[in-house]
Parts: C-alpha cells; structure tokens; sequence
C-alpha cells in the first residue's frame, strides 16, 4: 500500500472527525442532543480506557507475559459491576458541585485548597507525559510498519518528523473544539461524540483483524484453542500476588486516571447512563480482549523471530498481503491513541488553567478578579496548557527514544495516578479525611512512585545514578528503589505498587488522624459523603463587607452580561428585594460560587469571592454544622466561637436595624417639615393678600391680581394634599384602576409633552426607538403615564450634563415589558439607590423645583398596583430607571 | 429720606405681598430671589433692615446670615428671618437673627415687628 495513501486516508479519517465534532456541537449550541445523549455514547466514550497500549500493546503483552494482560480489563470490569456505587457516588458529587476535574474534586474537598489541587495536577502531568508519549510512539511504529512494507520503500520516514507533525495536529485539534468556549461543566459534547466514534473504529478493528486471525489463517475455533494449547503460552502461569496487585493498580487508574475521570464525571449528562455503562463497558471490554491471544499465538508461529510483538495486529494481516485490514487496523490504533491523548490533554489543560495558572494570575495581580476579562484569560490559559502538555509528551518521547514495551510504560502511568486513590476515597467516605492527611499521603505517594517506579524506568545511570540502584539512597541498603525495605522477593511494579500505596495510605490516615480539620473542610466533607442525604448543605460565606456591584462585575465578566444579570435578579427577588443587586448573605454567595465555579473551578471561584469579601469568618450555621459533627475537643472552642459569632452577628444586626430606625425617623421629621414648609408657604400668600383685600380701598386692577394669587395658591395647596391623598390610597391598596387596552407609544408622547413644563428653558434631547414602542398594553394608562411623567420629570430636572439627554429603550419578552429611562447624567449615588423609592427621601439637592419628594414613592405604589416594578438600574452612566409591567394586566379577584 | 429694607425672597407671591405692604407704609423694598444677588444688593445700597427667608434655593438663609454677620459693616443690621418650619428658630437665633416670624402671618403683625426695628437705635458694638 503505498505511504501516501496513508497519510491521505489520515487525513481523511481526521477531517471525518472534525465534522463529528462540528456538528455534533452545533446540535449542542441548539440544545438539540437527541439521542446523542444516550448511554450508548457515554458507554462508547468510556472506551477511552483502552489506547494504543490496549490495542497495540496487549497482544505485544500477550506474547510476553500470557494471559496475565487479561488483569487490565479485570479492574475495569470489577470496579464497573462490583463498584458500581462509588462510581455513581463520584458521578452525584461531581454533578452537584460542578467539579470540573480530578484536581478540582481534591481540592474542594479538602477546604478548598489550592495546594492540594496543584500537587494532584502535578501527579496528573507527571504520569500522563510518558503515557501520551506512548500514543505519539505507537502512531509512529504503524507509520514505520507500513513505510517498511510499501514496494517503493525508497522514501525513509523520519519517526521524529512523524511525531512532531502527529503532536501538532492532535494539539490543534484539541484546542479547537476543547477550548471553543467556557462551558459551565467543562463539558465538551462534540469531542465525547467524536471519541465514541473512534471507539466503533477501533473494536471494529480489533476484531476484524481477530476474525481474519481465526478464520483466515487459522482453521477456525477449534484449530485457533489446539494452536493455544500446544504454544509456550501453556506453561504460562499465575502469580497471585502480581495478579491481585495488577488488577488493584488497573481498578484504581479507570477511577483515577484525568481522562477517565473526565468522561466519566465531567462529561456525564445523566446518572442513570452510569447504570447502562455498568454492564455494557465490561461487555466493550470483552470483545476488546476476545481474540488478543489468538492473534499473539499465530503471531508468534507466523512471525519470523525478532519482530515486535507490540505490532502483531498490524504485521500480520500485512505479512497476509491483506492491505484494507491493514489499513483498518491502522485507523484503529490511530483512533485510540488520538481519543486518548485528546481527552487527557483538555482534562489536563483543565486542572493546569484552574489550579495553577490562573491563581497565580490572580496573586500577580491582586485587583484581577474584578478588573479583566476572565473568560479570555482562562481560554488562553486552557490553550497554552495543552500545547505545553503536548509538548511534554513530544519531549518524553524524543527524549525516551520511543524504545520501552508499551506495557511497562502504561503501568507506570496506572500506578502514578493510582496516588491519588487514598485520598479521593478518603475524601468521599471518611469525614474525618483532612486537607493534612491528603497532602501528606500525595506528596508521599508521589515521592515513593518516583524514586521506586518513574526514575528508575529511564534505566540505570539515567536518572538514579548505578550506585543507588546497588546501594541505596546515601548508601543505606534498605533505601534501594526496587527494594524497599529489603524486600527483594517482588517484581518492581508490585513491589513500588506495595510500598507507594501502603506509605500513601499510611500518611493520609495517621495525618488525618492527628490533625483537625477546619471549618471548611468539616462543612465540604460532610457535604461529600452525605452528597445522597443531600442534609448537609456547603455553608461556607459569612455576611462580609462585600459590595454587591463589584460582585456583580466580577460575574459579568465570568458569566456575560445578560446572564449574571438575570441571575443577580432572580437572587434580588429571592431575597424580596426590587432591582439588580441582592444582599450578600451567605446563601447568596454559596449559589454565586458554585456557579463560578463551573467556569473557572472550586478553588479560583473561592478565591476570587474571598478577594472581594475580604477575610471570610465563620457564620453561625457554618458553626453549628461543625459543631455538630463530633464530640471532640474542639467542639467545645467551636460553640464558644459559634455564640462569640452569634453575638457578634446579633450586635451587628441591631446596629443596623437601630441605624436604619434613626435613619427613618430622622427622614420622617424631615419629611413632616417639609409638608409643613409645603403647607405653609402657599397659605402665606393667601393670608397675606386675603387681608389686603379686606381692608379695600384698592385699585380695581390690583383686587383682580390679588384674587387670582390667591386662587392659584389654593389650587398649589389642593395638589399637594391630593398627592398625600394619592399616595396613601395606593398604599392601603384601595386604589380603582380603569383597565383598557392602551398604546405604549401614545403613553410616553403624553408624557413627553406633560413633562416638558418642567424646566420647560431647557435643551433636552429625548432619544427613542418608535418601532419598539409600537406595543398595546392592558393596564391603566393614566396611572402609567403618570409614572412616565414622574421618570421624564425627574430626569429633566436633576440630569445635570450640560447636552442633557434621555434615553427610553423598550423591550418584551415573555409577556413582561420593560421600559428603561437612562439619561446621561451623573447618576445616583449608590446608597441612595434604594432610598430614592422612600416616601420620606429626598435627597439633598441644589435643585429643588418644588416637589415634595413624593414623585418615586407614589411611582413604586402605582407600578404595585400594576402588577410591575420601577427600579433603579445600577451600572448605567447616569441616572436610570427600569419600569417592568406586564403586557396584559388581569382585573384581580377583588 | 425713606427707610430702605432688603427682602430676600425665592416666592414671588409672598415677596409681592411684603413688598405691597412695606411700600404702602413708606418704605423703600428691593428685592432679592437667592442669596448671591443679594449679598452683591447688600453691598451697593445698604439697607436699614434685611428680611430673610429660611428656605432659599442654593445658598439657605443661615448662610446668607453667617456671610452678613461675618461682614463688619453688617453686622449690626438688624435681620429678621421668616420661616415655614417649626424647628427652624433656635438655628436662626443663634446665627444671629434679630427678630423671628412664622409664616403665615397676619400683615398687622410683620408690619409691627419692622417698624419696631427700624426705630430701635442700632446696637452698640
């Protein structure tokens, strides 16, 4: 088969799959999955699991070591049917909190610590380099495989070429559709779809290339089991010790490993597709390793000695001139080291954006998380983490020389993940887990898989020096990394699997043990393993110094404008409070930080809402749960803490009610001597010439003039009591409403012509959008246009630019209109927003034109009465106000 | 030579009323509506007694009082303040007002009050 038809079908096979992906996440952008929703999909991504090592290496393993290969699909299988329930624990946890990788489950967990999330991401490159090295090897062999056995062999491939370009390609591909935008749960559907494609591709592969083994070479089943039985492969045997620690170690990757966890946790749509996945992945599984033996018994007859065993599936039919099966065989191996080096990288890139490189961003730059646009720099940091993933991986390869077995690579790999078994499950079934025991179990796990399993794997003077390996770490013989202790009798996989995960677990549990979790941590850790009890809620915020526009900024640029709006909103009204800006309350906060945290993970999300909090104490919930989670010493220091907070919580609520009774009051007597200024200076008038006039002896014209004073006085007199009158009727919701169909647009040219009495010497440029307007409201038009009035009024009177305008922007959705007045003034000032809709406010102004100060109140009573809402409209330029109503207003049952 | 009084007044129905009863009784009335042209008013023709309104838009009638107090060749002028608050005499009297009416109030009364101060001698200083 000539070379470049090769690479042409590569190229073919990739660009399928692009338009997989493409339009797979367009259905997605629509909402409109279907069926590639389902179990099956889910199940098929599963297959991740196996990559070029299981395809290629496990008839390579086969022909070396027996049927001790099958231990990489026992785990699997036992953890899918036997642990079925950890599995679906993990799934509920990840789906409830939004965790978004491996690091991000440890490190919210653990009180949220960053450090933990840093060392599991460290863990996680670490042993992924060699594994995707691995990939970029095995696509490089099958590329030499068939550039040895094309007829015009003339064209040398260079491997190292090969892989730069493979590394490249994969990259470019994975920061395409792995990094198009932030998705809330990191969820990526069309790279899950196109994975599950690759994974039909390559059993269908497998067991083409078995079928032909069986069927073409062979003579069938019976002549295949006759071939087994007299190979070498009968004198194989059975260790039980390596067997068990070899089934463990593959257990504890398919739960550890990024990409599996990624698919797995992060990529699941449904729980119930886990329960379908429990008995359909070990049946994948099955047919993966149903004809592995097969092919590594006729491939050792048929092979002429020497030749890599790794490469059986696609030597043989080859060396069988079967060129299409080759070629099937090929895209296989291709498919499964592709899925598999995507999905680690975009899981990989995950950890290494949120737990490393963004926090450090937000340390150098302590104002950031109010300030930039994250959405940006988490997707560059995204970028930038997997082409600095695929380059390690390229790095390793070319460093390694792409020479050790597949296998032995790929359990190194298992068992570096497999560190952070103790204290994932720790975490999730044992509160007293602590941020201290996970840190020293990881760190101590880490240690021991370097020094017994990672460095020794370059060989000896590599990275360990010859004298360690014979002597031990400064010449204490019991310190040799491959045997531990003295204990010579295990091979080293086992032997660094024993000593690794017993020293991990050893102090994971004496650490936790010995130290006390903190507030946080008791609160996560509860909130984990009683995830189905769903009790125990994460209180984690106390009532802080926090300005709830900053926090909405912070939003806006995490979440997009509309989105953290109508959030902020739907919290606002929770709380019953009008407009955009809720209280922060620790509920509030908890649900703004779980939903950041979808977006740039657990720990920067806390960290972010700690930056504006400032220092987070503990609220009296907070304290109580953790009270009442043990009877242990601290419990005691934790109740006087809790009263100590409680105390100071209820000191601090009364300050506030005191503060805001005397503010009120101080409004009321402000507002009781206003009405009498109001009261008064009209009657001045009228008492004053009334007098004049009853003495007589006047001009004909002056009695004329003095009459009318009055009368106009009287009349100014009569307003202001109806307007008194007015509001309280609104108030006690008596009020008549004469409901009609009406036009918006005739509604604000009355009002636009009513108001233009005020300040009527002015330039005051009214900015609209007629078609907008163009809307037929049931409602009572002379009460809305009265609030109309009151808006135009008010921004004719107080917009203080010297080219006054004023904009009204209509929209409608979902039967509600929204009518926006926002003039380019000054604005309001913050703390008065909400104090402008008082009845008693006014604020202090050079510009009295004669109101009382009564214009928003009865606004606010009105906009009531009409089933809507006037409120302030924060972060505008100057001064604006939003009136909400609905489009048709149904008479109440009265 | 008739006496002049200073009226300082943002409501033009009430300053009409003052100014028509001064007036008829003799007097000479400028009027001021805010306190900037009044201190400049104050300035080109000195009056022989100020009537100020409490509630003036941009500068408050204390204000004006302190700034008239704080000049030496007012600050003996006899002031009397007009106000529509109750609580605003006890401010007014400590800036250094001489005489004190609540609106409203009868002509009779205002007519009184200013002929008492412009008979009275001016203060010693």
């Amino acid at each position: 088969m000539p070379f470049n038809l090769l690479v042409l079908s590569c190229l073919l096979y990739v660009a399928f799959l692009f338009a997989v992906a493409f339009v797979v996440e367009r259905r997605a952008a629509r909402g409109r999955l279907g069926w590639l929703r389902s179990p099956l999909v889910y199940t098929l991504s599963l297959s991740i699991y196996c990559t070029a090592w299981t395809f290629y290496g496990a008839v390579g393993y086969a022909a070396r070591s027996g049927l001790e290969f099958l231990t990489i699909y026992f785990g699997p299988t036992l953890v899918f049917i036997g642990w079925w329930w950890l599995l679906r624990k993990l799934v509920r946890i990840g789906r409830q909190y939004h965790v978004t990788s491996i690091a991000d489950l440890i490190s919210s967990r653990y009180g949220k610590s960053n450090l933990l999330g840093v060392i599991v991401t460290l863990i996680a490159v670490i042993a992924a380099t060699p594994y995707i090295a691995l990939q970029l090897q095995s696509v490089v062999l099958s590329f030499g495989v068939f550039a040895s056995a094309a007829p015009d062999g003339s064209r040398p491939l260079d491997p190292g070429q090969t892989a730069v370009w493979v590394a490249v390609g994969l990259a470019f591909f994975t920061i395409l559709f792995g990094t198009r935008n932030l998705d809330a749960r990191e969820q990526h559907h069309g790279i899950v779809t196109a994975i599950a494609v690759e994974a039909v591709v390559k059993l269908v592969a497998l067991l083409a290339v078995g079928s032909f083994v069986v069927w073409g070479i062979a003579g069938g089943v019976a002549d295949v089991i006759a071939r087994i039985d007299a190979a070498d492969l009968s004198a194989w045997q059975v260790e039980p010790g390596r067997w068990t620690g070899l089934i463990f170690l593959s257990a504890a990757a398919v739960i550890t490993l990024p990409r599996m966890f990624q698919v797995m946790v992060v990529e699941n749509e449904d729980e119930g597709h886990l329960a379908r996945a429990s008995w359909a992945f070990p049946l994948y599984l099955m047919a993966m390793s149903l004809f592995i033996v097969p092919i590594a018994v006729v491939g050792l007859e048929r092979m002429p000695a020497g030749s890599n065993p790794d490469m059986f599936v696609l030597t043989l039919p080859l060396a069988e001139g079967q060129g299409a099966l080759a070629m099937l065989v090929f895209l296989g191996g291709f498919s499964s080291a592709t899925s598999m080096v995507i999905v680690e990288s975009i899981a990989l890139a995950t950890m290494i954006s949120n737990h490393v490189m963004i926090p450090l961003w937000l340390r150098l730059r302590p104002g950031a998380a109010a300030a930039d646009d994250l959405r940006s720099v988490v997707l560059m940091a995204r970028r930038l983490a997997i082409a600095v993933v695929l380059a390690l991986g390229y790095g390793y390869y070319h460093v390694s020389g792409g020479s050790a077995a597949l296998a032995a690579i790929g359990l190194i790999a298992f068992l570096g993940v497999a560190q952070v078994l103790p204290a994932m499950l720790g975490g999730i079934f044992w509160r007293g887990a602590t941020r201290t025991g996970a840190f020293l179990g990881l760190v101590t796990g880490l240690v021991v898989w370097a020094y017994t399993s990672f460095l020794p794997s370059f060989g000896p003077g590599a990275a360990l020096s010859q004298a360690i390996f014979a002597d031990g770490l400064f010449g204490l013989s019991w310190l040799r990394p491959q045997a531990l202790f003295g204990t010579q009798a295990m091979d080293p996989i086992t032997h660094a699997l024993f000593w690794s995960l017993a020293l991990n677990v050893l102090a994971f549990c004496l650490g936790s043990l010995f130290t006390f979790p903190g507030p946080v941590e008791r609160l996560q850790g509860a909130a984990f393993v009683n995830v189905f009890e769903g009790a125990v809620g994460p209180q984690r915020w106390a009532r802080g110094q926090v300005d709830p526009e900053a926090l909405l900024g912070m939003a806006q640029r995490i979440l997009g404008e509309e989105t953290a709006l109508s959030f902020f909103q739907a919290a606002a009204r929770a709380q019953g409070k009008e407009g955009f800006l809720p209280d922060p309350t620790p509920t509030f906060l908890d649900q703004l930080e779980t939903r950041l945290s979808g977006s740039v993970g657990a720990a920067t999300a806390h960290a972010m809402i700690s930056q504006l909090v400032g220092r987070a104490t503990v609220t009296v919930e907070d304290l109580m749960a953790v009270a009442s989670e043990s009877a242990q010493l601290l419990e005691y220091s934790a109740q006087l803490e809790a009263r100590e907070a409680e105390l100071t919580r209820t000191a601090g609520a009364l300050r506030e009610a005191n503060e805001k009774l005397t503010q009120l009051s101080l409004q009321k007597d402000a507002f009781l001597s206003q009405i009498s200024h109001e009261l008064r200076t009209p009657m001045t008038s009228i008492r004053a010439f009334s007098e004049i006039l009853t003495e007589g002896d006047l001009p004909p014209e002056s009695v004329v003039r003095y009459g009318k004073i009055i009368h106009d006085e009287a009349k100014r007199l009569t307003r202001l009591l109806d307007d008194l009158l007015d509001l309280s009727v609104l108030e006690n919701g008596s009020v008549q409403l004469n409901l009609g169909l009406a036009s918006l647009q005739g509604m604000l040219d009355t009002a636009l012509t009513a108001a233009r009495q005020t300040r009527p010497d002015r330039e005051f440029l009214v900015i609209r959008d007629l078609p907008s307007e163009a809307i037929y409201l049931k409602t009572d038009a002379d009460r809305l246009t009265q609030v109309f009035i009151n808006l135009i009024s008010n921004a004719r009177k107080y917009c203080d630019a010297a080219r006054p305008e004023l904009r009204i922007v209509v929209r409608q959705r979902a039967g509600r209109v929204t009518v926006d007045f926002i003039d380019n003034g000054k604005g309001i000032p913050k703390d008065s927003q909400t104090l402008i809709f008082e009845k008693f406010a006014r604020l202090t102004d050079a510009n009295r034109a004669g109101g009382a100060g009564l214009g928003l109140a009865i606004c606010r009573e009105i906009m009531t009465n009409l089933g809507g809402a006037v409120a302030y409209l924060p972060g505008q330029k100057g001064a604006a106000f939003r009136v909400t109503l609905p489009l048709r207003l149904e008479r109440q049952a009265a | 030579m008739a006496k002049h009084v200073l009226l300082i007044e943002d409501e033009p129905n009430i300053a009409e009323a003052i100014r028509f009863l001064l007036t008829r009784d003799g007097l000479r009335v400028s009027h001021a509506p805010e306190g900037d042209t009044a201190l400049v008013m104050l300035r080109q023709d000195p009056p022989d007694l100020v009537i100020l309104d409490h509630m003036l838009p941009g500068m408050s009638g204390l204000e004006i009082l302190t700034a008239v107090r704080a000049d030496p060749q007012c600050r003996d002028l006899p002031v009397m303040m007009l106000t529509a608050r109750g609580r605003d005499r006890e401010m007014a009297e400590e800036a250094g007002a001489d005489c004190f009416m609540t609106k409203p109030f009868s002509n009779a009364e205002i007519l009184a009050e200013v002929r008492a101060m412009l008979s009275q001698p001016r203060r010693a200083v």
